[in-house]
């Protein structure tokens, strides 16, 4: 019982962090059809300016409090301007190219941004770790957990609230299904999409980074954070199908939870039952569990 | 006259000059490729401070600035280091490259590097393939010498073994009561190398022991809270890790916050690493490690006394041990060659130094070195383990218990799993 208990939480913890990431990297899917390889290093960056803003503030002796609006605020601004740079700077000129070639230009971004990140910050770890111990713990099944990964939970809940209403329930949102749905047609109708393009970006981006920002407490802020992270964000978006909010939440709690499930109970498999779960979703439905099959243009 | 003057006082300036420029032109550079990681995770904990060593070791030797028993001549028998420093990131396929780059370009003497047990795997076919004399400064894995055997390789680190072997005698001085233990472990050659050395000691000192859960994370996973939760869920007296760089740093973050350590002792085999580093998180009474007697468990000496001092001074850090046995490995090097060259200022033939190097007992600033397994070309040394305790905000080590090197190798010819398995036969602790 206190195993399943355990699988539990463990399983939905895992499935916020990778939630978080995970939803900014469909977002900019869904709407651009732009596989952002970059979204490593937007999580990276934020883990990095997050960690050294909240290094500086506790260096200051300011109180713990303001930390955590620290966090969120160093995530979402780092984000908003690497998005906005790269999406104005680069990939407005690329669009209307092969979806390969977008792969291959988020790929050359992140590299670049991972040599930035190694000249800014060197290469000796950040230590972020008093918003993530200032909350202290709580037992549940005789099991202690920190509450600061219970918050993420409520995090990620909010945000995946904020983007379906944002999504359906705003005049933003409705013109954004129409550019995903068709983006010819949604130009013809005189939907700014260069616009949509510019603002989705950088609302991934912000999402990518924001992912970091509230990782760096609980983690060391290593180089190379990045790369780990956007191999679990793709399958978990392939899993749900790209380009779905939905289907990012229920393939971050698949893997979420498989994961957790093998690690109590068959640890050796760990890695292997993310990438099964991948395998055997890619096998019966190519485009994922919320994906929708879509015709093909000629 | 002025000019006579002038001309006579060139010519005994220069007649003056004519041994020393002809001693410039004997000292031939020595060429040496240091590979080590520059980028990724390991490049902080590990292959920072280890390039840091190299740079601080090779001016020190340039200049002849080392103490005794190194005081003697200036580089490496009188010849000058030079390197040139590849970055070990990058997976094996790209070091093969580099090291043949190395090897063929660059026409390095020697090469002395690898961090990682995947990379020493990958390279120790090649140095006798192309006869290149190879030191590996600090991977673990027991397999390099006990696979196969190689002429021009050799390493003057430790193996986990000896790690392993070593934190199981002093886990069971301190905790002879010990019932159950588990452990946490990279998943890849070294977290299991370690892991099955622990295990395997365990089973031989204490029977009875239980093995409560063995996690393998990946490496560079950042987040171990399902890890965690199986651990206090499996409840064992004893947690063992080799994990290292940030995932040790994080695990011992994520640990501490769940109260994970509270009732139970945690050993981290290369903890000393991160452990100044880690001050305000590693829980006392945390069993630690520096894979030898480096870093903090280094004996007082001169040779050592001048590393921690130049070190210091130049990086504002003290040196943990992937500095230490970057040291060892150069200092190793000059005492081969310089064996080898006896009397004469020329430099000796590789075969020279691989015979010199075989079997050499030298001084690094962690103590005295054997190069005694592996036909001689494997090194073995004192390991010793302490406790953390947190004075003052700072970070100290107290309990410290030294194992002398052949209580926790194995004899020559004897594989080490074997020995582990085999009853420790022939150890050798008073």
């Amino acid at each position: 019982m206190q195993q399943l208990v355990a699988i539990l939480i463990d399983g939905t913890i895992y499935f916020s962090w990778l939630f978080i990431v995970s939803l900014g990297l469909t977002l900019i899917y869904g709407v651009m059809k732009i596989l952002n390889i970059a979204h490593g290093s937007f999580y990276a960056l934020g883990a990095y300016a997050a960690a050294s803003a909240v290094g500086a503030w506790f260096a200051a002796g300011l109180p713990a409090a303001g930390s955590y609006l620290l966090l969120a605020v160093c995530g979402l601004a780092i984000g908003a301007a690497i998005g906005f740079a790269v999406e104005r700077g680069l990939l407005r000129r690329m669009y209307g190219r092969d979806e390969v070639v977008m792969i291959l230009v988020t790929y050359a971004v992140f590299l670049i941004l991972e040599d930035v990140i190694k000249l800014v910050w060197g290469v000796n770890p950040y230590l972020a770790y008093q918003p993530y111990t200032a909350l202290g713990r709580i037992a549940i099944g005789g099991i202690g957990f920190a509450v600061y990964d219970l918050i993420l939970l409520a995090l990620a809940l909010a945000m995946g609230f904020a983007a379906w209403f944002t999504l359906n329930r705003t005049r933003y949102g409705r013109l954004l299904l129409v550019v995903i749905h068709d983006r010819e047609i949604s130009s013809a109708m005189g939907i700014n999409v260069a616009r949509m393009f510019t603002v989705t970006f950088t609302i991934g981006a912000m999402l990518g980074a924001l992912g970091g920002a509230v990782a760096a407490p609980g983690i060391s802020v290593v180089p190379g954070i990045g790369v780990d992270i956007i191999v679990l964000a793709f399958a978990v978006s392939v899993i749900g199908g790209l380009g779905s909010v939905a289907g990012a939440a229920i393939g971050a709690l698949i893997v979420g939870l498989t994961r957790a499930a093998a690690i109590h109970l068959v640890p050796e498999v760990e890695l292997f039952v993310i990438y099964a779960v991948m395998a055997i979703v890619l096998a019966f439905r190519p485009e994922g569990l919320f994906g929708r099959p879509a015709a093909r243009k000629i | 006259m002025n000019w006579q003057r002038t001309t006579a006082a060139l010519i005994a300036a220069g007649a003056l000059m004519l041994p020393a420029l002809a001693q410039a032109q004997d000292a031939k550079p020595f060429k040496l490729g240091i590979v080590t990681f520059l980028s990724g995770a390991a490049a902080g904990p590990f292959g920072v401070p280890a390039r840091n060593a190299a740079e601080l070791i090779v001016e020190a030797l340039n200049s002849g600035s080392v103490p005794a028993p190194y005081a003697g001549k200036k580089g490496i028998n009188g010849m000058p280091l030079e390197t040139t420093i590849v970055d070990e990131a990058g997976g094996t396929t790209k070091q093969v490259t580099e090291y043949r780059n190395l090897a063929e370009r660059a026409g390095v003497d020697a090469v002395i590097g690898y961090i990682s047990s995947g990379d020493c795997l990958a390279i120790a076919p090649l140095a006798d393939e192309l006869k290149k004399l190879t030191i590996f400064f600090d991977c673990g894995t027991p397999r390099i010498f006990e696979d196969a055997s190689y002429k021009y390789l050799f390493r003057t680190g430790g193996t986990a073994t000896m790690d392993n072997l070593a934190a199981a005698r002093y886990l069971l001085k301190k905790k002879a009561d010990v019932k159950s233990v588990a452990g946490i472990n990279q998943n890849y050659a070294w977290g299991h190398d370690s892991w099955n050395d622990f295990k395997a000691s365990m089973q031989t000192l204490k029977k009875d022991v239980k093995f409560a859960t063995e996690q393998f994370p990946k490496l560079g996973a950042g987040q171990y809270g399902t890890e965690i939760s199986a651990l206090l869920v499996a409840s064992p007296d004893v947690i063992h890790s080799s994990l290292w760089g940030g995932d040790m740093e994080a695990f011992v973050l994520q640990g501490t916050a769940r109260g994970a350590f509270d009732k139970r002792t945690l050993i981290l085999t290369a903890g000393e690493s991160a452990m100044h580093r880690l001050a305000g998180q590693i829980p006392d009474g945390t069993i630690i490690g520096a894979r030898g007697p480096h870093g903090d468990f280094a004996p007082k000496s001169e040779l050592n006394d001048w590393f921690r001092k130049a070190y210091e001074a130049r990086f504002n850090t003290p040196p943990t041990y992937p500095s230490y046995k970057m040291a060892q490995a150069l200092l190793g090097l000059k005492a081969a060659t310089e064996k080898a060259a006896g009397d004469q200022a020329s430099r000796p033939t590789d075969e020279a130094i691989v015979k010199a190097f075989e079997g050499l007992t030298f001084t690094a600033p962690s103590g005295e070195v054997h190069m005694k397994l592996g036909k001689g070309h494997q090194a073995i040394q004192e390991i010793a383990y302490g406790t953390f305790k947190r004075e003052n905000g700072k970070a100290t080590l107290v309990d410290v218990v030294r194992y002398p090197a052949e209580c926790v190798n194995p004899p020559e010819g004897v594989k080490s799993m074997d020995w582990l398995t085999g009853g420790l036969k022939g150890a050798k602790c008073d």
